[in-house]
Order: structure tokens, then sequence, then C-alpha cells
């Protein structure tokens, strides 16, 4: 058997009208989670080593359990239980965001927090000893240092929060992926186009790891 | 200007301080020596109420730490300390490690903060040096730094938590130098070190410690001449011997 592939359909015009708005959507969940994920994934890290109960079991169950349900699960959950609870539907993108923020949540900030724990104790005991207090003990001394320790980690992450980013197919959402499906479907090419899909996002992830190693080869030196 | 009365302190159900008493007046320099594990870095780090303590108080110039109405921010902003592994934030310039608390805790303006870094900065020699990164000084000029830090607040009194212990022999006295001038310009100055050299050039009083009590309390002359405790006699011959 040879197998035959042709390309010749996809042409820039194709990918234009079919492909193009999906790669920026992909790339605007991946943004948007990256930022909302960090963001709330420093609060639960905070939270989870405030050695308050009230505040560090809450985060400690709302960590454990996000990370241990499949991610497409949590996508379709969320995109079914909101019309039930609100009575009007969010719509495929928005739903999308929202979960994949507070799922992201969950592994940033389990980044964050071993790089908030991987500041020495001497750090915390200098700002308090110059009078900050603990907010701006925080907000000044570990939360930059702990970042910037933990910059490429979060970044790997990243990559593979944008790989994950596909999983919108299940409630629809016009996606990277979703857009190479189409094309699929109307040129009825859908090897060719899941081929060339798979080439896309390889080379954006790789392009980013690439990145991420010359990111942690230059804060080596720094530090 | 600090006063300890009866301080003990608990690890658990280990005590790591006991009964501790003392007062350091106005301009007076004590040096706080004994073997590792005494307890005098616990002791130096409660001054400031770093570490909490369970029984008995300290007061500075008057003021409570362990008194939960205590604004220990305040208290603090004015207790100069320098501790053994310097801690300058690395992620800052020098300058600006000179600056964040005089803006964010005094409240004042990034060009006086400035001002007033840039000359104690010049005071321990580094001036060229402000805008490097704690990383690329050596370890006896990262302390200096960190000196000119805690000056840069206008302590009441200084902290050194063994501030050479970390340095290579050679950077010691670079350090030494700096806390010698400062002690004779009446600082009040805690001092946990080893360094006995000092200790005899400008302390006033010499506090020996083991097993978390205060051993010894006798002005430096009669701590030199002969300590009273057989502890203190065998500390003193061990680390003089060489």
């Amino acid at each position: 058997m040879t197998l035959a592939l042709d390309f010749s359909f996809l042409t820039l015009d194709v990918l234009a009208r079919y492909v193009i708005k999906g790669l920026f959507f992909s790339i605007e969940l991946t943004l948007v989670a990256m930022l909302g994920g960090i963001l709330l994934g420093t609060a639960l890290a905070l939270m989870r080593l405030s050695g308050v109960i009230w505040l560090s079991w809450p985060a400690a169950l709302y960590v454990n359990a996000m990370r241990s349900i499949p991610l497409v699960m949590v996508i379709l959950w969320f995109f079914l239980l909101i019309p039930l609870l609100t009575g009007k539907p969010l719509g495929a993108e928005l739903s999308a965001m929202i979960t994949f923020t507070l799922f992201e949540a969950a592994y940033y900030s389990e980044i964050m927090r071993a790089g908030i724990q991987s500041i020495p104790k001497g750090q915390i005991y200098a700002s308090y000893a110059l009078g900050m207090n603990y907010a701006q003990t925080l907000r000044y001394i570990v939360l930059p240092q702990a970042f910037r320790n933990m910059l490429p980690v979060l970044l790997t992450q990243t990559i593979i929060l944008f790989q994950d980013t596909s999983l919108v197919y299940a409630i629809g959402a016009y996606d990277l992926l979703k857009g190479f499906e189409v094309v699929g479907k109307n040129f009825n090419r859908p090897v060719e186009t899941y081929l060339v899909a798979a080439l896309i996002y390889f080379v954006i992830s790789y392009t980013l790891s690439r990145y991420v190693r010359r990111l942690q080869t230059r804060l080596a030196v720094i530090r | 200007m600090i006063e300890i009365d009866r301080v003990s302190k608990w690890y658990g159900s280990f005590q790591v301080l006991s009964d501790c008493s003392t007062h350091i007046g106005k301009g007076e320099v004590v040096v706080v020596c004994g073997p590792s594990g005494s307890g005098k870095s616990t002791l130096i780090k409660c001054v400031n109420a770093l570490e909490p303590f369970q029984k008995g108080e300290i007061r500075v110039n008057g003021i409570s730490v362990s008194d939960p109405k205590t604004n220990l921010s305040q208290l603090r902003a004015h207790v100069g300390m320098v501790f053994q592994h310097f801690e300058l934030f690395p992620h800052m310039t020098i300058c600006d490690n000179l600056c964040i608390a005089q803006v964010k805790v005094l409240g004042r303006l990034r060009e006086e903060a400035m001002e007033r870094g840039l000359r104690l900065l010049d005071r321990v020699g580094l001036k060229a040096h402000a805008h490097k990164y704690p990383g690329q000084l050596s370890g006896g000029q990262q302390q200096r730094v960190a000196i000119a830090r805690a000056l840069a607040m206008d302590p009441i009194c200084m902290l050194f938590d063994e501030p050479t212990s970390a340095l290579d022999p050679e950077m010691i006295n670079e350090v030494l130098d700096v806390m010698v001038e400062l002690a004779s310009e009446g600082m009040t100055m805690m001092v946990v070190t080893h360094e006995m050299g000092f200790a005899r050039k400008v302390a006033h009083r010499v506090i020996f410690m083991d097993q978390g009590r205060i051993v010894e309390d006798t002005p430096k002359e009669a701590f030199f001449a002969m300590p009273r405790s057989e502890r203190a006699q065998a500390f003193l011959a061990k680390i003089l011997s060489h």
C-alpha cells in the first residue's frame, strides 16, 4: 500500500480563512490561562503556606482536586454546569478560558509554592529586620525571587498548557486544531491536515522549550 | 537601651534559652560569645523579635518587643541587624538594597534615600559598586553593604549576628574595621562573634553563653584577665590557643 499524501489544497488562502482564527484563539487561551493561572496559583500557594488552617485547607483541597481530575472532564463539566446554575450558556470560548484558568492555577500554584519555599529564611529575617511587614516582604522580597527562580518551570508548564488547549474540541470551541479539522473535512483530507496541525504544535512548542533552556542558563549565571 | 529580662525560650520541649538577663546601655558595645548551640544567635534574634520567646521580657528603648500591641515593624526599622550570611536581596542592585526599606518603611523620597544610601556606601568604601548586584561582590564587600543598609535606617542600636563567620580570613578585617569605627562613634552594639581581637579592642562588656544560659556577663578587662566560670576559661583557652 502506498501512502498518497497531497498537501496542495493547503494554500495560504485556506489557512488564512480557517486556521488563523483558531491559532489566535489557542494563543489567546494560553495567555489568559497563564496570566490568570499564575495570579490565582500564587494566591493559592500563599494560602497553603499561610499556616492558617481555614486558608490552607481549602487551597490544598482545591489544588489536589484539580490535579486529580482529567482536564477534559473539567472542561466538559464546567461547560455543562454553568448553564444549569445560571440559566444561560457562557459560550465555548469564554467557558474554556475560565476553565483553563481555574485548572492551570492548581499546577502553577504548586510551582509557586516550591518557589516561595526555596527562598532562604534569612531573606525573610532580613526584610523583617529592616521594618518591612508581611505584605511588603512578600511583594518586594519573596515573590520576585520566587518568580525569577521558577520562571523556566512556569514557562514549561505554559508549553504543556498550550498543547492542552487542543482539548477544547470537547466543547466545540474554535481553536487551532479545530481549524485544521474543518479544513480536513472540507477537502476530505483529514490525514494531511492533522499532520500539518501536529507540525505546527511541534514547531511552536519546541521553539518555546528551546527558549526556556536558554533562559535557564542565563538565570543560572545571574544567580 | 536593650533590656533583656529573664528570657526563656523552648523549641517544643527543648529549652534553648533559660532565664537570660542583661542590660545594654546607650553607647555600650557588648560582645556575646560561647560555643555553637549555646543560644547566642537565638538570643540576639529575640531582641528584635525575629524569634519569639515564651517567658520573660525584652525592651528596646523602653518598648516591649513581646507586647502584642507593639508595632514591630516600627521598632525593627530602628534596630539595625547584620546577619552571618549578609542576606542582601540578590534580585536588587546594591543601590536598591540600600533604598528599599528607607522608601517603603520610612517613607523617604527615592532621591533622599539614594543620597543617604550612597553616602553610607562611600563610607564603607564601596561607592563604585552601587549599580552592581550582590552576587558580583565578594563576601566582605557584601557584608559591608549589609552594614550600610542597616545604617541607612538611622538605627538607635545595631545587632550583629556572627557578622564575620561566613567570611574568608582576608575579608574579616575589612568588616571588623567598619564595626570598630562604628563603635568609636558611640553606636550601641550587641555583637555575637568569636573575634576576640574585636572584643578586646572595642567591647565594654563580654557575655559568655553556654547551653542557653548567660554564664558570664563581665567587663572586658575582667573577662580576658580571668573568666570566673570554668566553662568560659575552657572556651577562651580553646579559641585563643592558636
